[in-house]
C-alpha cells in the first residue's frame, strides 16, 4: 500500500465521522476543543477501538467489471457466522446492485488496507455495517457521476437503479458495467455528496431474499478450506506435541519414522517460553509427500518427554482446589450494598455451587494451514479467524519483515474462537523453513484438537442469596474461579480480566439491592482460550440457574421470577455495574436495556407456550443472557424418560440484535447455538488426568448429533427496524441461555437440580 | 498396483496399500471435496459412496476399492443439481460447510435405500455425520424437501 493511500485512509476515517449515525458523531464533533470530554475520547469504542480501526473506502471493498460483475471484497473470514453473505449483502443494498451480479472475494491479511480483520466478538457487521454502507454508497455515487458526466448532466439529475444509472428526465439509462471504467476515474465523493439510503428502500438488508454466496461450492465440493490447501511440490506433517502443557521433548528417535515410506524428514521443534501466547508447543514434526505417511511416521517415532510443571494437573484435584476456593472469600469485583448484612437478616439463605468443565471448540476442520517460502518472501493460505495476528507472528518466526509475508484466508471449517490462535499456522512455516521453503501442509489430527487446545475456562462457581419474607432477593453473593485467558498471554495472573468479569459475572442487570461478586485465585495449568460466547457460557448457566433455584425456594413461577428479578424497563450504564468493558462498546450507545431482556425472556416463553400442560417426564425451562451487547433468551422443553435419558425435543430462542442485517443467518446461529449448547450441557467435556486431556477424538468427546439434537427450534426475532440505532452481536450471544434453560427444564420434568455439566448419566441415578 | 475407478475416471496406485482412501482422494488426486474430520469413521466428514455404499473413507484402504466405482461429492452428479445438493441450497442448509459434503452423501445414499424416509430413518442414516455448527434441523428438513421432489 503506498504512503498516500496510507494518509487518505487516516483522513477518510476522521473526517467521515460525520456519517456514523446516533449521538456517539455528534459527541466526537462538539469534543473538539472542549476538555472536559477530552478523557472521554480518550478511549475507543466499537470499531474505532480495534487494531487499525476500519475502512469505507470503496475501491478497497469493490470493483465493477464491464460486464457489470460486482465483486465485493469480504475482510472478515467465513466460518459459518455468513460473514461473506452479509458483508456483500450491505455493500449491494447500498450499491443498488442485482444480486445475481454480485462475487465475494476474500481479503488477505492486511489491516493496513483493510481495517481490523479480528473475526471474533460477534462484531462483523457491528463494527462494519455504516463503513460498508458508506463505501457502497459512495461507489453508487461515482456511478452517477460518471453517467451525469457521460450525458453532460448535474449529477443530482440521476439516480442509480437496480444495477444502472438513470437519468428520468431524457429516459437514459446506462447498466453499471458501461459505467464501471468512468466511474473508477471519478474522485471519492465528499462525505456531504453521500447518501445513505433510507432504510425503507432496502433491497436485502432486513430481508430474506439472498442464499448463501458459498452455497454451490460447498454443496460440490468445490469450497477450499484451509485443510484443502494445494500447491506444485507441496509436502505435508503431522506434529507430535508434548502431551503435557509446558512440557518438551526430553529425546527421541526417528529410524523408524524415517523408514515409512513417503516419509521425507524428522525435525524437532523447540518449546516456547512460558506463558506460549500463539507460539507453538513444541515436538516432532514428521513431513512426508501425503498425509497417510506423516501420520504413519508420527506413530513410528519414540519420543521421551519431558512433562514440566503441569504434570500433575487432574481435573478431580483441580475442581477440589476451585471449590475450597470459592467457599472463601475473594477479589471483589463489584460491591453494592451490604450482602454480609443483608444476608444475616435474610428470612431464608439459599447456596448452591456450579461446576463447568474445560470444552474444546473442535471445529470440524481442525486446525491446518499450508505455507512456502520463496526468495525471502513466506505465503501462507490458512483458515484464520485472525489475518493480521497470523501475519505478524508468522513473519516474526520466520525472521521476515511483515511485507514479506503474505497470508490468504481461506474459507474456514468453523472457527468457535480456536482459529484466532495461530499457532497452526507457524508450525506449518517452520516445517517449510526446514525444508528450505518447500510449501509444507500442516494438518492437525482430531487428537491433536482435543489434546494441545485452547480450552475453554473450567469453573467453580458459588452463588448465595438472601430472601425476604415474601421471597424476593436482597442480596446477591457470587464468587467465581476460573482461569483466565489472560494466563495465556501473561505470567501467571491468577484472577479474570477485565473483558471476562463482563461476561455475565459482574455485569448482572438485576434490582438486587445488596450485591457483591467475587473473583477467587485460580491457576492455569493448560492453555485457556476464547471458546464461542467465552465467559459468558459459565457464568449464564451458574446465574441462570441460581435464579431458577430461587423461584423454587421462593415457590414461585421461574420465568415470572427472572423477570421480576431483572425488575423494571431501564437502562443501565454498565460502568456502574463495575463492567468497564461492555463488549468494547461505548456505554452512552450501549447500555444495557433490561426491557430488551425482558422482552426477549418473555418471547421465548410465549413461543414455547410456557405455562401449557406437560405429559410426565416433561419440562419446560428458561434462562435469559445479555452478551456481545445483544439479548438472548431460550426456552427449553425437555423429556427425561424411565431410565434417566434426556431428551430435548424443542428450544425456542428469542433474539434482540438491534436492527436485522440478515435474518436467515441469524435464525441459522441461533439454530446452531441451540444444538451447540445441547451438546455443551449433554455430553461435551474436556478433562485432565497427569496433565494429559483424556478425550481423544469423537467417540470420547461426545458433540450432539442428529438423534440428540432438539427436532424443533423456533427462532423469534424482535427486530428493530431503526437503522440508525447500533447493531449487536449474532455468532456468540445465542448460546450462553440454552445449557441453563435445559438445566431448569430438567429440573421442572424431574426435580433433579442439575449444577454439573455435562449432565451425561446424571439423571439415571 | 490397484485399479481405481473414481467419478468415472481410471486411476492406478502403487503407494501403501493401507492407505485410507481419504487421503488417496485428498493428497494424491487432489479430490478435497472429501473431508477429514477424525480419522476414525466417527464423525462422517469423509463419506464417500462405493459400488453405491456410503462409507467413510477413512476407514476404506484403497485396496478395498479396488475395481469397485467411487463416488466423491465432486462426481455425485454432472452440474451439481443432485436433488439433495439442490434442497441444500435451497433451505441454505450450511453454515461453515466443511461437513456437508459427507452429509449429502450420506443423505444421497439413504434417499436411493429408502426414497420416503421418516424422522427416524433420518436420525439413523445421518447420525454418524457430526455437525459442529448444528445444521441438523436443515439437513433434515432439506432431505424431506428431496424427498418430495423438491417441492417445499
Amino acid at each position: 500500500m503506498t504512503a498516500h493511500r496510507t494518509g487518505r485512509s487516516v483522513l477518510t476515517n476522521a473526517s467521515r465521522r460525520g456519517f456514523i449515525a446516533g449521538a456517539s458523531a455528534g459527541a466526537f464533533v462538539l469534543a473538539v476543543g472542549l476538555p472536559r470530554f477530552a478523557r472521554a475520547q480518550d478511549k475507543k469504542f466499537g470499531a474505532d477501538g480495534m487494531p487499525n480501526g476500519w475502512r469505507d473506502d470503496p475501491r478497497i471493498f469493490i470493483a465493477i467489471d464491464s460486464e457489470g460483475v460486482v465483486t465485493v471484497t469480504c475482510h472478515r473470514s467465513e466460518m459459518g457466522q455468513g460473514a461473506r453473505t452479509s458483508v456483500a449483502m450491505v455493500v449491494a443494498d447500498e450499491l443498488d446492485a442485482d444480486w445475481d451480479k454480485v462475487r465475494v472475494s476474500q481479503a488477505w491479511a492486511d489491516e493496513e488496507r483493510f481495517g481490523n480483520q479480528d473475526t471474533d466478538g460477534s462484531r462483523s457487521l457491528r463494527h462494519n455495517f455504516m463503513p460498508l454502507r458508506r463505501a457502497g454508497a459512495a461507489a453508487r455515487t461515482m456511478l452517477e457521476m460518471a453517467a451525469a458526466q457521460r450525458w453532460n448532466v448535474p449529477v443530482a439529475s440521476v439516480v442509480a437503479l437496480d444495477h444502472g444509472v438513470l437519468h428520468a428526465a431524457s429516459g437514459q439509462r446506462l447498466e453499471y458495467g458501461e459505467l464501471a471504467q468512468a466511474a473508477a476515474g471519478m474522485p471519492i465523493p465528499d462525505p456531504a455528496q453521500i447518501r445513505l439510503k433510507d432504510p425503507r428502500a432496502f433491497r436485502y438488508i432486513g430481508k430474506d431474499n439472498v442464499g448463501l454466496v458459498d452455497n454451490f461450492d460447498i454443496t460440490t465440493g468445490r469450497a477450499v478450506y484451509g485443510i484443502d490447501a494445494r500447491v506444485d511440490g507441496m509436502l505435508y506433517a503431522v506434529i507430535a506435541r508434548p502431551p503435557v502443557f509446558g512440557g518438551k521433548v526430553a529425546s527421541y528417535d526417528a529410524a523408524e519414522a524415517e523408514k515409512v515410506p513417503d516419509v521425507v524428514k524428522v525435525i524437532k521443534l523447540d518449546a516456547p517460553a512460558i506463558p506460549s501466547e500463539f507460539a507453538p508447543l513444541g515436538g516432532v514434526a514428521v513431513i512426508a509427500r501425503n498425509s497417510w505417511a506423516a501420520i504413519r511416521g508420527r506413530e513410528k517415532l519414540r519420543i521421551s518427554w519431558d512433562d514440566g510443571p503441569n504434570a500433575a494437573y487432574s481435573s478431580d484435584s483441580y475442581r477440589a482446589e476451585l471449590t475450597q476456593a470459592v467457599r472463601a472469600p475473594g477479589k471483589v469485583v463489584r460491591r453494592e450494598g451490604d450482602v454480609d448484612g443483608a444476608l444475616s437478616r435474610a428470612d431464608r439463605r439459599v447456596q448452591a455451587e456450579y461446576y463447568i468443565p474445560h470444552l474444546a471448540q473442535s471445529a470440524m476442520e481442525p486446525p491446518a494451514a499450508l505455507v512456502r517460502i520463496v526468495d525471502g518472501a513466506a505465503e501462507a493460505w490458512a483458515c484464520t479467524q485472525a489475518p493480521q495476528v497470523t501475519r505478524a507472528r508468522l513473519a516474526s518466526n520466520l525472521g521476515l519483515p511483515l511485507e514479506k509475508v503474505k497470508v490468504n484466508v481461506t474459507l474456514l471449517g468453523g472457527g468457535f474462537g480456536r482459529k484466532s490462535k495461530p499457532d497452526f499456522v507457524i508450525e506449518a512455516g517452520l516445517c517449510s523453513k526446514a525444508m528450505d521453503g518447500v510449501p509444507v501442509k500442516l494438518v492437525w489430527t482430531r487428537e491433536d484438537d482435543l489434546h494441545h487446545g485452547y480450552y475453554h475456562t473450567v469453573s467453580v462457581q458459588r452463588l448465595e442469596a438472601g430472601l425476604d419474607s415474601q421471597g424476593k432477593p436482597v442480596a446477591w453473593l457470587h464468587r467465581a474461579a476460573e482461569p483466565t485467558i489472560g494466563s495465556t498471554f501473561a505470567p501467571d495472573p491468577k484472577h479474570a480480566l477485565p473483558f471476562e468479569l463482563g461476561m455475565g459475572l459482574v455485569n448482572l442487570p438485576f434490582a438486587i439491592p445488596n450485591i457483591r461478586v467475587e473473583n477467587p485465585e485460580a491457576a492455569a495449568h493448560v492453555r485457556i482460550g476464547w471458546y464461542r460466547a467465552v465467559s459468558n457460557v459459565p457464568h449464564a448457566f451458574a446465574v441462570q440457574s441460581f435464579v431458577a433455584e430461587l423461584a423454587h425456594a421462593a415457590g414461585r413461577d421461574p420465568r415470572d421470577y427472572l423477570l421480576e428479578i431483572i425488575g423494571p424497563d431501564r437502562l443501565i450504564d454498565p460502568t456502574a455495574l463495575g463492567d468497564v468493558w461492555n463488549h468494547g462498546e461505548d456505554p452512552r450507545l450501549y447500555p444495557i436495556d433490561t426491557g430488551r431482556l425482558r422482552r426477549v425472556i418473555a418471547a421465548a416463553a410465549e413461543g414455547i407456550g410456557w405455562g401449557r400442560p406437560l405429559d410426565k417426564g416433561r419440562g419446560l425451562g428458561i434462562a435469559g443472557h445479555y452478551s456481545f451487547v445483544t439479548y438472548v433468551a431460550a426456552a427449553v422443553e425437555v423429556e427425561v424418560n424411565d431410565r434417566g435419558r434426556l431428551a430435548i425435543p424443542r428450544i425456542d430462542i428469542a433474539i434482540d440484535c438491534g436492527p436485522v442485517v440478515n435474518p436467515e443467518r441469524i435464525r441459522s446461529q441461533m439454530e446452531g447455538a441451540a444444538i451447540m449448547g445441547a451438546g455443551l450441557a449433554s455430553s461435551a467435556e474436556i478433562s485432565f488426568k497427569n496433565g494429559r486431556a483424556e478425550q481423544n477424538n469423537f467417540d470420547t468427546y461426545e458433540l450432539t448429533r442428529m438423534d440428540s439434537a432438539p427436532r424443533d427450534i423456533r427462532v423469534h426475532i424482535i427486530r428493530s427496524d431503526d437503522y440508525a440505532r447500533p447493531l449487536g452481536g449474532v455468532g456468540e450471544p445465542g448460546l450462553p441461555p440454552v445449557a441453563p434453560a435445559i438445566a431448569n427444564a430438567v429440573f421442572a420434568a424431574t426435580g433433579k437440580r442439575i449444577r454439573q455439566l455435562p449432565i451425561r448419566d446424571q439423571l439415571s441415578a | 498396483m490397484v485399479q481405481l475407478l473414481v467419478n468415472g475416471a481410471k486411476y492406478q496406485y502403487d503407494g501403501d496399500q493401507d492407505m485410507p482412501l481419504l487421503w488417496y482422494l485428498r493428497d494424491v488426486l487432489g479430490l478435497t471435496g472429501t473431508k477429514f474430520g477424525c480419522g476414525i469413521a466417527a464423525c462422517g466428514a469423509c463419506t464417500i459412496h462405493l459400488d453405491g455404499i456410503a462409507v467413510r473413507a477413512c476407514q476404506t484402504p484403497v485396496s478395498a476399492a479396488e475395481g469397485l466405482p467411487v463416488t466423491t461429492i465432486e462426481g455425485l452428479s454432472p452440474g451439481g443439481d443432485h436433488p439433495v445438493q439442490v434442497a441444500w441450497r435451497t433451505l441454505n442448509v450450511s453454515q461453515c460447510g466443511y461437513c456437508q459434503p459427507g452429509q449429502i452423501m450420506q443423505a444421497a445414499a439413504l434417499l436411493k435405500e429408502s426414497p420416503n424416509p421418516s424422522d427416524d430413518d433420518i436420525d439413523t442414516a445421518m447420525s454418524g455425520n457430526l455437525c459442529r455448527c448444528g445444521t441438523y434441523p436443515r439437513i433434515r428438513a432439506a432431505i424431506k424437501q428431496a424427498a418430495r421432489g423438491g417441492r417445499p
